[in-house]
């Protein structure tokens, strides 16, 4: 195989202000192959897309430096330093680029023809003429239909999936020898991402280029790669074929990752965590090894602390002048929270799984049904009446990142919940209730005094935990509480909400839509779609039994990394 | 556990921060050489004698062309040597007597009662010490012999304070309103946009002019009332969309589900989150307000005639640019160009201080 492209001793350094730079990428080292499919593989702040981002030139020039000695070689080419006009030149044919978000990617003003005409035009020297024709064709080879039609659609026409296939469509125009793909499925939903991923496969194979995919999630690139590279803090910890990755990790942090997120097939007590390989941890590990009892299948004699009953939640948009457009995102739901279990709820975006959890906090006003907390309706109640019960239902929402207040002092954003409620006699009081509140979530008494942003996304959440705990709740709704984590943190954070419910006795409503992770943490899965609920079963019937089309449907786009395709293979 | 690992509050954070940006420092101080200048000429403690004739009419400014004032001076001089020609040119009044002679009633003896007391009174009392007027002043003087400089102080007086009291009074009402219609939205939302319509739809002059004479009454108050109450439109539509914007954000709707009311959501939670909003239309404002008061003034509703101000000052400069006096235009435009410049860079740099994620 001829080498494409060999990156070697990479380094490149940030500016963030005048004292500090910080090394984002210390010395990376590989080489693309012509036709393979190279993954980078990583968490946030592991350098992987800022290599991406070097070796394509678009780094952004006023804050970033890429250290002397740093090479990148495209067919034998230096590129670093290369003039911009001949790096356009290479980016529009040779290598070609897609990103995470494609609506962001698109411009919202053309239409998504007009956008890859543009390449062809610029790069190919055809005519506007052609290069349309030239885009409906490519947009029918990414598999989008009535490809003409949809050519002369805006960006926003299209849904997600659309849009990404769109991008993919952009970037063949050019027949690039290289694609490099920056987490093309992490905004997109299992379904489609499945999808996605064959689509850039079968284009790989049918035109015999490279590609680069980028994910932080190991699973994904169990499926499509033939060669790994593991990457953290800027470092690559490990490189081998997709094979000895999966069944031979050297590296204890690729073991990790492999261990951290929920597995499908059994239900292990506690999840691994990074710290557990790192410094090798046996008691964990053999916890993890240990499955975890079924509870709650079947079981009608534990009294239900929260009993939803055809809630329905409707949303009335504007079209046109006076035209109305209805949109039912939570339809005619039913289902009982009994007391210490944990329901989980699972659906795709759009499916109005975290309706139900405003709904049932009021933070949205549900249009029919009732919410009976211990019997009582609480969307019938008063402002006055619904206090007490305000205190007892917590939710924890999906980004840590705004869902605390940026303006407040950890102490302050502890405290106040404690205020209202008349928690702890006085201030003194309340305040070593706030420490033992942050010893509980495992952050330091320190914490109290420093503001939000001072901390990382999975110690956010920490916080956002605490401040729902200081309430003493008997309900905790968690909304996608740890999809925008990466999977080492998610996996604490997850043994945190699984310890704090057996400490506290709570009740939890996960909504997720990671199946994986519903069907690790909750006794109960109810699947919603479009509104409604379609399918209600304990945890481990569902993966081993599922029963409805589109329950099937989900557990079959989850990406289950290598093993699961030798399994097919063979 | 030591202090220092602590965040400190904001307020010392942000003061601190200041302190630390050399930007801000400068700025601050000349904001504050200014405030204090202004507070001082309230006090009387300087320019007090603001209104002294002390030199020749539009006397030249020596901290600009000293060496020019001598060749051009005579110009002014020939101007006020034209009055007692044409006085002395009139004998016939000037001598009452005769005047009396010829029409024949010098018999009528007119005796003033008051003559020997009002010459008794006028030799007692020392004759008026009559001041040799100065023939330049660092800044210029102006039509009367006042000096520039002192009238650009004492004028601060009414333009900072005219300028920072509507402009506070404007983002207050701006805020507040901005912050109900933004955060309750619904019926009150359109009624308050429905207020605001009102307000803008009315051509802005015939506003002020209403305004004034319901008020009917002129003075530095009424002034502010005016600007006060014109001025909020635009910081209403600014905040009631940062607001709209926050209202629906997880921090709101997480303090929603602690139980927080609204005026704490709206104010504690919210408000610091878009305060620079309201900050830096406060600085905008104070700028356009100094601005505003001199068309005020030039309409006859601004300050009394007896009250210099910026805006007064740039009003009598129109007349003397076309007669080539330049310096009073300069004066009053370099001391709010310079008031202006400090004050908005420093409340940005206020504005950076109080956001705790910029280090």
């Amino acid at each position: 195989m001829s080498e494409l492209l060999s990156v070697s001793h990479l380094r490149v350094s940030f500016r963030l202000d005048k004292a500090t730079t910080i090394e984002a990428v210390k010395g990376v080292s590989f080489t693309v192959s012509a036709g393979e499919t190279l993954a980078i593989v990583g968490e946030s702040g592991s350098g992987k897309s800022v290599t991406a981002l070097a070796i394509m030139g678009l780094l952004p020039k006023e804050n970033s430096n890429v250290a002397a000695g740093s090479s990148v070689r495209w067919q034998g080419r230096e590129l670093l330093g290369l003039p911009n006009r001949e790096l356009r030149t290479l980016r529009g044919s040779d290598i070609a680029m897609i990103f995470q978000d494609p609506m962001s990617s698109l411009n919202p003003l053309f239409t998504v023809g007009d956008q890859i005409a543009e390449v062809l035009v610029t790069h190919h020297e055809m005519t506007w003429k052609a290069a349309r024709k030239r885009a409906v064709a490519l947009l029918d080879e990414v598999g989008i239909p009535e490809p003409a039609q949809r050519a002369k659609l805006y960006p926003f026409q299209l849904s997600g999936g659309q849009q990404q296939r769109g991008m993919i469509a952009m970037a063949m125009a050019g027949e690039p020898k290289l694609l490099i793909a920056d987490e093309p499925t992490t905004a997109l939903d299992v379904t489609i991402q499945k999808q996605i991923i064959e689509l850039v496969n079968t284009l790989r194979e049918k035109r015999g280029m490279a590609v680069m995919w980028i994910s932080h999630d190991l699973a994904v690139v169990g499926e499509i790669a033939d060669r790994v590279i593991v990457m953290r803090h800027g470092e690559i910890r490990e490189t081998g074929t997709v094979a000895d990755i999966f069944t031979r990790p050297q590296d204890a942090y690729t073991q990790a990752l492999l261990q951290c997120h929920p597995p499908l097939d059994h239900r292990p007590r506690r999840l691994a965590v990074i710290d557990d390989f790192l410094e090798g941890k046996p008691p964990a590990i053999a916890l993890q090894r240990e499955a975890r009892p079924q509870v709650g299948a079947g079981e009608t004699a534990i009294a239900p602390i929260l009993e939803v009953r055809n809630l329905s939640k409707h949303f009335e948009f504007r079209e046109g002048l006076f035209g109305k457009r209805l949109l039912k995102a939570v339809d005619n739901v039913s289902f009982t929270l009994p007391k210490g279990r944990t329901v989980g709820l699972v659906g795709e975006s759009g499916s109005g799984k975290s309706t139900v959890g405003l709904t049932i906090m009021r933070l949205h006003q549900a249009t029919a049904g009732e919410v009976l907390f211990e019997g009582k309706n609480l969307l019938t109640m008063s402002a006055r009446e619904q206090m007490p019960y305000k205190r007892r239902i917590q939710i924890i929402f999906q980004n840590p990142y705004a869902s605390l207040n940026p303006r407040f002092v950890v102490g302050d954003i502890l405290l106040e919940p404690m205020r209202i409620h008349g928690i702890g006699a006085n201030e003194r009081e309340r305040e070593a209730l706030a420490r033992t509140l942050l010893d509980k979530v495992g952050l330091p008494a320190l914490t109290l005094r420093k503001y939000p942003h001072e901390f990382s996304g999975g110690q956010r959440q920490r916080i956002a935990i605490a401040r729902a705990l200081s309430l003493q709740p008997d309900v905790l709704i968690c909304d996608e509480s740890v999809s925008a984590l990466d999977v080492s943190v998610q996996a604490q954070v997850l043994n945190l909400l699984q310890d704090l419910r057996d400490e506290f006795g709570m009740s939890y409503l996960f909504i997720s839509h990671d199946l994986a992770v519903v069907k690790y943490i909750a006794d109960q899965v109810l699947v919603m779609h479009a509104g409604e609920i379609v399918e209600s079963a304990p945890s481990d019937d569902i993966y081993r039994n599922p029963q409805h089309a589109y329950t099937r449907n989900l557990l079959r786009a989850i990406p289950r990394g290598y093993a699961h395709k030798t399994l097919v293979a063979s | 556990m030591s202090t220092q690992a602590h965040s400190a509050g904001l307020w010392t954070l942000a003061w601190r921060r200041l302190l630390g940006d050399r930007v801000a420092l400068v700025s601050m101080s000349v904001v504050a050489l200014f405030i204090g200048l202004m507070l001082a000429s309230s006090l009387d403690i300087v320019a007090a004698d603001w209104n002294d004739e002390i030199a020749v009419g539009y006397a030249r400014p020596s901290l600009f062309s000293a060496t020019a004032v001598t060749e051009q001076a005579p110009e002014p001089e020939a101007v006020s040597a034209v009055i007692p020609q044409v006085g002395a040119g009139d004998t016939a009044i000037a001598d009452p007597a005769a005047v009396l002679k010829q029409l024949g009633l010098d018999d009528i003896k007119i005796t003033d009662p008051l003559a020997k007391e009002l010459d008794q009174i006028l030799a007692t009392t020392p004759a008026p010490e009559i001041k040799p007027r100065e023939e330049t002043r660092p800044f210029g003087a102006d039509k009367w012999g006042h000096d520039v400089l002192l009238k650009v102080i004492k004028g601060s007086e009414t333009s900072i304070f005219v300028g920072l009291a509507a402009a506070l009074v404007a983002t207050v009402i701006g805020t507040l309103l901005g912050a109900v219609a933004g955060y309750y939205g619904g019926w009150l939302d359109d009624l308050l946009n429905w207020f605001y319509s009102i307000f803008t739809a009315i051509p802005y002059l015939l506003l002020i002019l209403a305004i004034a004479a319901v008020l009917d009454q002129k003075g530095m108050t009424t002034i502010v009332l005016i600007l006060g109450l014109t001025g909020w439109t635009g910081i209403f539509r600014l905040v009631r969309a940062e607001y709209m914007k926050h209202r629906t954000r997880e921090y709101v709707q997480a303090a929603d589900a602690i139980g927080a009311s609204n005026f704490s959501r709206m104010f504690r939670h919210i408000f610091p989150n878009v305060s620079h909003v309201s900050l830096v239309q406060l600085s905008v404002h104070t700028v356009g307000f100094i601005k505003s008061e001199v068309i005020l003034s030039f309409l006859g509703f601004g300050v009394p005639v007896d009250k210099v101000s910026w805006g007064s000052m740039l009003g009598e400069a129109q007349n003397e640019l076309i007669l080539g006096y330049w310096w009073q235009l300069v004066a009053a435009t370099l001391a709010m160009a310079v008031l202006v410049t400090a004050f908005s860079m420093f409340t940005d740099a206020l504005r950076d201080a109080l956001d705790p994620k910029i280090k």
